[in-house]
């Protein structure tokens, strides 16, 4: 049993590249985040909690979604955008916490009282998504649900 | 040789929560079915899916994991430190405890708590539930500062000795412990008692949240480190080898310290009211901590190809077919093992999760579970089934029975384990949710909103689960039977925990002192930390009531 104050030197080697590794990953997120813009929510500031759900069209193709969520449903509840739309999803919640996840994009949130989540999804293909609540709000939570109908 | 007045402490403190663990695993069991759409309805047995899966959180990530985090320590620092434990502190901390967790069940089983173990204000809980947890995380306190007199009197009697590598792992441990709790316990003394008792209108949702998460992660690495402490110190030695390098060991531990607490915002990546700059830098800081697992991932395999060959192992590979597999004689030895190769995957899907962008792809889906059931029902839950069963039976002097059967648990949990997080990483990606009662709807062909395509992976997590049940009974029934077996006074007199030799016994300054350690991780947690809770307390968030 050797004792000595230096450290081996494949240890050192394993090392370098434990940390050779982790840089390469988070190169990858930088760019991912950086150079894709592909992010996550951060604190939105220019909107108050809003009081009623609605989706306002801003102009050609361009929409704004104010959603309330509420034990135990979204406001609003049934979203009708034409193929092409670019969506704002603004979401708050009038009570307690309650998720918010659009299928097959990349809007997914936390919906939490008092506070304003943000994200923006393209819709490019025509079909329905849906939405649904995915944090746990009590007995109704499995029945807390919405839809996107994306038209031709 | 572990502390003669600590046994019954520390019996105790392993038999307790298991039995609670009856109903964990119970329900565990029948949240699977209840998600596959097998079981229709809100509740079973007079308990509702929530309360249930609340009492399955509770008792099996926080009781159980605490109870055994305490017992493990008693073991390996009285034995280590030589008898140093102060028996009044085990004793009023293990009072404490278990006063603590029948406080909470009370609330927990009448379902006036059905919160989940994240608490998730403004869902709230009878007072009791939030007191009971405190009672619980005080008793485990009290026991930590308990080893913390002898532990200070063994360096000035020992100058110029390294602390043993055990003791070193559990102080790294209750250290993270300690420093984690301290928000969480800001959270529930000022926030939610108060509220739950009607004293306040509401809550700060979104500091509370804030508070949670600092806590949240440095807990998984509470859970863990115990495992990490049998891996080092225990291991290699089943293996038939010696520990590969010790100074890795001591810097695995103490690089936890730093590492295990600035990086909460990563579960809070799809909240408001967080700058994404806060959110990439505990992201990076995330990534880091991913470190020391790839040294202990090289380190172990070191050690166990040191051991394999010295059973004779030859070859590149070929040394893999000398380890202890089935060993009875040795019968730990897999539930250590195995418990490693899930967490290879599980290490894995936590790189996932960190991954910033990539969690609006899995976020609150049922890839989380499918992942933390690979580490905390993995490497954690087989290391502290087999130790429960390790200590009780060697520190009463009983016989194991049936080790054919004892070497076969973890192999079962295993393939159990890996087939129900595969049914829900599948799910997940799907888009299928955690936390929720399917049957109810997704998963009820009558209901507008079934979805057979997520079908097949709730069915392959229901196989899973009920394989992972099958386990826990297999192990109830070698518990119940070793305990019932014949009492030796003399076994139980010479009975200690297998400390393995170093290989490389490195002699290096900077991993022989707490104290720098715990400055460094003082000043991330303040670095990581302060902006977020400045951009928080600022924006003066509603008090919140349900």
């Amino acid at each position: 049993m050797a004792t000595n104050s230096a450290i081996p030197d494949v240890e050192r080697k394993v090392l370098a590249a434990s940390l050779i590794f982790v840089a390469a990953m988070l190169g990858l997120i930088a760019y991912a985040a950086i150079r894709l813009g592909i992010s996550v929510p951060t604190c939105v500031t220019g909107i108050k909690p809003f009081e009623e759900g609605e989706l306002i069209r801003v102009g050609p193709g361009r929409y704004e979604a104010h959603v309330v969520a509420k034990t135990w449903s979204f406001k609003p509840n049934r979203i009708k955008v034409e193929k092409g739309s670019v969506v704002d999803f603004y979401v708050t919640s009038k009570d307690i916490v309650h998720g918010f996840m659009i299928e097959q994009t990349n809007v997914n949130l936390m919906a939490i009282p008092g506070a304003v989540n943000y994200a923006q999804a393209r819709f490019e293909k025509a079909g329905t998504h849906q939405i649904l609540c995915h944090e746990f709000c009590r007995a109704g939570h499995e029945n807390m649900m919405a839809s996107i109908e994306v038209t031709p | 040789m572990i502390q003669k007045n600590l046994r019954a402490v520390i019996v105790l403190e392993l038999l307790f929560p298991l039995t609670l663990l009856l109903f964990g695993a119970y329900h565990g069991v029948l949240q699977v079915l209840y998600r596959a759409g097998l079981i229709q309805d809100t509740s079973f047995l007079g308990i509702g899916y929530y309360t249930g899966l609340t009492a399955h959180g509770v008792i099996n990530a926080i009781v159980l994991t605490t109870f055994f985090g305490v017992a493990f320590g008693h073991a390996v620092i009285s034995q280590q430190l030589e008898q140093s434990v102060s028996a009044p502190a085990a004793k009023a901390g293990a009072a404490l405890m278990i006063l603590g967790t029948l406080v909470a069940a009370g609330p927990i089983f009448a379902g006036k708590a059905d919160v989940l173990y994240t608490f998730y204000a403004p869902m709230k809980a009878h007072p009791l539930f939030y007191i009971g947890v405190v009672l619980l995380v005080v008793g485990s306190w009290v026991s930590f500062w308990g080893w913390i007199p002898g532990y200070l009197r063994w360096r000035r009697n020992h100058p110029g000795r390294k602390t043993p590598l055990g003791a070193v792992g559990i102080f790294a441990t209750f250290i993270i412990w300690q420093m984690c709790t301290l928000p969480v316990a800001y959270e529930v003394l000022v926030q939610l008692i108060p509220w739950s008792l009607g004293l306040t209108a509401g809550v700060n949702v979104v500091l509370s949240r804030l508070l949670f998460w600092f806590f949240g992660h440095p807990l998984v690495y509470f859970w863990l480190l115990p495992a990490y402490v049998m891996y080092y110190m225990i291991m290699p030695r089943l293996a038939g080898g010696k520990l590969y390098s010790d100074f890795y060991a001591r810097f695995v531990f103490l690089a936890f310290i730093v590492l295990s607490t600035p990086l909460g915002l990563h579960h809070q990546f799809t909240e408001p009211a967080i700058s994404s700059g806060y959110k990439a830098l505990h992201a990076a800081l995330t990534f880091l901590v991913a470190v020391p697992s790839l040294l202990t991932a090289f380190t172990l395999a070191a050690s166990l190809e040191y051991g394999a060959r010295q059973n004779g192992g030859q070859g590149l590979f070929a040394w893999w077919g000398k380890l202890p597999y089935l060993d009875k004689e040795r019968w730990l030895f897999p539930y250590l093992f195995l418990g490693l190769v899930i967490f290879i995957l599980g290490g894995i899907t936590g790189i996932v999760n960190a991954s910033y962008s990539m969690s609006a792809m899995i976020h609150n889906t049922s890839w989380i579970p499918a992942h933390f059931h690979l580490t905390v029902a993995g490497p954690v839950f087989l290391a502290i089934l087999g130790m429960s069963l390790y200590l009780s039976v060697g520190l009463l002097g009983k016989k194991i029975a049936a080790p054919a059967v004892a070497v076969s648990i973890p192999y079962v949990w295993t393939v159990g384990v890996f087939t129900f997080s595969a049914g829900l990483f599948y799910g997940g990606l799907k888009g299928v949710p955690r936390r929720t009662n399917l049957g109810m709807s997704y998963l009820d062909p009558l209901s507008d909103a079934y979805r057979p395509d997520w079908r097949i992976g709730e069915y392959i997590g229901a196989v899973g689960g009920c394989i992972m049940g099958l386990a826990v009974l297999l192990f109830f029934y070698v518990l119940v039977r070793s305990l019932a077996s014949t009492r030796s006074e003399q076994e139980s007199d010479s009975f200690a925990l297998p400390v393995s030799e170093a290989y490389h016994d490195e002699d290096i300054g900077v991993v022989r002192n707490f104290r720098p350690w715990i400055v460094a991780a003082v000043i991330a947690i303040l670095i990581s930390y302060i902006p977020p809770l400045i951009q928080v307390l600022g924006a003066n968030y509603p008090l919140v009531s349900e």
